[in-house]
């Protein structure tokens, strides 16, 4: 991953001396509620229902053992002894008090982490493939551009008081991992007919209480002029978005009310004056930002024996390989998923344990690094497939070997109501009981390829509008209920979800999920995946199934009065 | 007499913002005695009377939020100060404002920032072109003041270019590649 020089050192820790003075300030009545409120945002900390939330950057999601161990002892000594992955890639702490923050701050600047501007109305931490550098489909490795946009975006004063909060993802694969289509700018990394390098840009995606699709506002962008072309972007949004409605404040909605042509005319207007001026990349920075990612450099080896083997007779290993183990660019390599949703477990949470765990697998057979995913899980990047049958059995001691990745039970959730301000209704309770009643492997993998996503209020963290199965938690006079949509994806194929009806009880969730699944098993085609089968039959028969079945248990007496 | 913050330091300072109170027209408030900084509706309502004074260094011109700053493109000369109004602090326009003002429109007078100016923006404030910051009225005693000159350093190698520093830092400083770094 990258490794900090000495400016980049300095950032952090100046920004730790910043914070710590105006955290002083605010306790010593100097500041106001309103005033500090941005400042402690741009920090990544909230005040939450039980206590200040503390959300620090894995930027794109590299992290190495070192930090991970940091994480490990921020959660045993300033929190309850677990921290949690967000849908972004972050790492989030629920118990930190206030006072505590600027030492905690201190100590992930120690290892080259902070938490800036993972809040707050500004451009938050860039998220990337969690597979880049070794994913097979790769075009071209995103990790050095997201760490270019990183430092552009660091205190941009220009931008740090945007109309909303702005984020950014950039893919450089043929599957993209990196959801660009539902982020304010999403960057395709591509190659034009000359063969040169440079950027697809959409503009304007989100979920949250409008979810739209980006939209193509430049088709080639080259690499040189990259960060002059996002400069025109947020300057136009800077200066036109909406700061009436904090509802109508994002950049789409200001690509909604103008068009894309008009506003990719405005941005193209502001970039005429940009072009080729002093932001312009150079070949030596991007050659330098490259030369500071510390990947081992590997070379191809034999497939192994030991492997195969004990793929063909261990059944147990054989079904966790077949999920959780991917295809690596280098042969005789792969890439392993860890788990962060054993059944009946709070969606990527970790204990400090299994932080400090999950740091000596890295060590011990990924080359000290690790990524987070959007998904809530980590990835070990680089493992010799001689190794897997030996890291298997050392994730399983801890807990982390879940066969299930891309099953129904890897399930996408935000914090909810157990933990959120802003809920409507819990998440976590609705994800375990989901685990729970699918809890036989073999039916998992029968069901096959799913994505159940979990948000507990329309701000649409837990990203249920792409979930295949999406679950929007609602309020219903003062109850928690929750509306279900279905053919929701996202990757090349990005759509959102349509809602089946009425909203549901929270008891009544996994028998809804239930219905959905007996009536994909009814009709789908050899291989269909429950997505397909969606699309092909349309979300009417899925409906219709759902509530005919919700009506005869209500007949029969079954549901709990709410 | 307000305290402003200019090259560093606090200075006394003699300007008035004036400020239209409901009912009040552009065309026909009167200005208060002294200098005056006048919003840029009653600037353009009342150009030709202003603009005398305004060369003599006693009237300057305040911009709102959404005021289009090509307003006072063939003023620029004229014009002793420009100064960018801050509704709110977390309020952002004033930053492309007033960057506008300095790259696209090469205003190189004085600007200043008025409104609610708080001293944990300063270090924004500056980047973005302006020379002069008059916070918030009543924000700070004369010791808090003091002690926020401070944050006017908050950050002493910024990454990005801005309007105080338009090369990047991969273009200020020499930033080396790993490898050679190791050895
Ligand atoms: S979706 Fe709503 S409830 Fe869930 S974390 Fe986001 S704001 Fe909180």
């Amino acid at each position: 991953m990258y490794q900090y020089d000495e400016y980049d050192q300095r950032i952090v820790d100046e920004r730790v001396a910043q914070f710590a003075d105006q955290t002083r300030r605010y306790l010593g009545g100097e500041l106001s509620d309103d005033e500090f409120r941005p400042l402690r945002l741009q920090n990544g900390l909230y005040i939450q229902r039980h206590a200040p939330m503390l959300r620090i950057a894995a930027p794109y999601g590299n992290l190495n053992s070192k930090q991970l161990r940091t994480l490990g002892h921020i959660a045993r000594t300033y929190d309850r002894g677990y921290g949690h992955i967000t849908t972004r890639q972050n790492i989030q702490f629920n118990w930190p008090r206030l006072e505590d923050v600027p030492e905690i701050l201190g100590l992930l600047a120690n290892v080259q982490m902070h938490a800036i501007q993972t809040s707050g109305n500004c451009i938050r931490n860039v998220t990337s493939d969690p597979f880049a550098g070794v994913a097979a489909d790769e075009r071209v490795d995103p990790r050095p551009w997201c760490e270019i946009l990183r430092q552009w975006s660091t205190f941009h004063p220009e931008f740090a008081f945007l109309p909303r909060k702005f984020k950014i993802a950039v893919n450089g694969a043929a599957e993209d991992r990196a959801v660009i289509q539902v982020h304010d700018i999403g960057l395709d990394i591509v190659r034009n007919a000359a063969g040169e390098l440079g950027f697809r840009v959409l503009v304007g995606g989100g979920l949250g209480r409008t979810p739209i699709i980006g939209e193509e506002v430049a088709a080639f962008v080259p690499w040189q002029q990259i960060l002059n072309y996002c400069e025109a972007i947020l300057r136009v949004y800077n200066q036109h978005g909406r700061r009436d409605n904090a509802y109508k404040a994002r950049i789409k909605i200001l690509v909604k009310a103008l068009g894309v042509p008009e506003f990719a005319r405005q941005v193209e207007a502001e970039f005429a004056h940009l072009e080729d001026g002093p932001s312009t990349l150079t070949q030596a920075e991007i050659d330098r930002v490259a030369s500071r990612f510390t990947d081992p450099v590997l070379s191809p080896l034999q497939a192994d024996a030991g492997y195969r083997a004990r793929l063909a007779e261990d059944k147990t290993f054989a079904a966790w390989a077949r999920r959780n183990v991917r295809e690596h660019r280098v042969p005789g390599y792969a890439s392993v998923v860890l788990s962060l949703k054993p059944h009946g477990v709070a969606p990527g949470d970790l204990t400090a344990e299994q932080f400090d765990a999950v740091a000596d697998l890295a060590d011990r057979y990924s080359f000290g690094e690790v990524r987070s995913t959007h998904e809530q899980n980590i990835v070990l990047a680089s493992v010799r497939e001689a190794d897997l049958v030996a890291l298997w059995q050392d994730a399983r001691a801890i807990g982390l070997a879940t066969p299930n990745i891309g099953l129904l039970t890897d399930i996408i959730s935000c914090p909810g109501g157990d933990f959120c301000a802003l809920a409507n209704a819990k998440s976590i309770p609705i994800a375990k009981a989901i685990q729970e009643r699918f809890d036989n492997l073999d039916y998992l993998f029968d069901i096959g390829d799913l994505e159940i996503n979990i948000s507990g209020c329309m701000n649409a963290c837990g990203h249920h509008h792409v979930g295949h199965i999406g679950i929007l938690g609602v309020d219903k006079n003062g109850a928690e209920f929750y509306q279900v949509t279905i053919g929701g994806q996202q990757g090349n194929e990005a759509a959102l979800g349509k809602v089946i009806g009425p909203s549901f009880a929270a008891a009544e969730m996994p028998d809804v999920i239930t219905s959905l699944i007996n009536n994909y098993i009814d009709h789908r085609h050899d291989d269909e995946r429950f997505i397909d089968t969606v699309r092909r039959i349309g979300v009417e028969p899925f409906k219709t199934r759902v509530y005919a079945e919700r009506g005869a248990r209500q007949q029969a007496g079954e549901i709990a009065h709410v | 007499m307000s305290d402003i913050i200019k090259n560093g330091r606090i200075q006394a300072d003699d300007w008035t913002v004036l400020r239209l109170a409901e009912g009040e027209e552009a065309a026909t408030v009167a200005l208060p005695a002294g200098r005056v900084i006048v919003p840029l509706a009653l600037w353009q309502a009342r150009r030709d009377a202003l603009l005398e004074q305004a060369r003599a260094g006693a009237v300057g011109v305040w911009l709102a939020g959404d005021d289009d700053p090509t307003a006072l493109a063939a003023d620029l000369a004229a014009l002793p100060v420009i100064a960018v109004d801050f509704p709110k602090f977390a309020d952002g326009r004033g930053y492309s404002l007033a960057t506008l003002l300095r790259t696209r429109h090469g205003y190189t007078g004085a600007l200043r920032a008025i409104g609610d100016v708080l001293r944990d923006q300063f270090f924004f404030l500056l980047r973005c072109g302006f020379s002069e910051l008059q916070p918030r009225a009543g924000k700070y005693t004369a010791a808090q003041l003091e002690a926020a000159l401070a944050s006017l350093r908050d950050f002493s190698e910024p990454y990005q270019g801005a309007v105080d520093r338009p090369e990047p830092l991969f273009r200020r400083q020499p930033r080396r590649p790993l490898a050679r770094e190791a050895a």
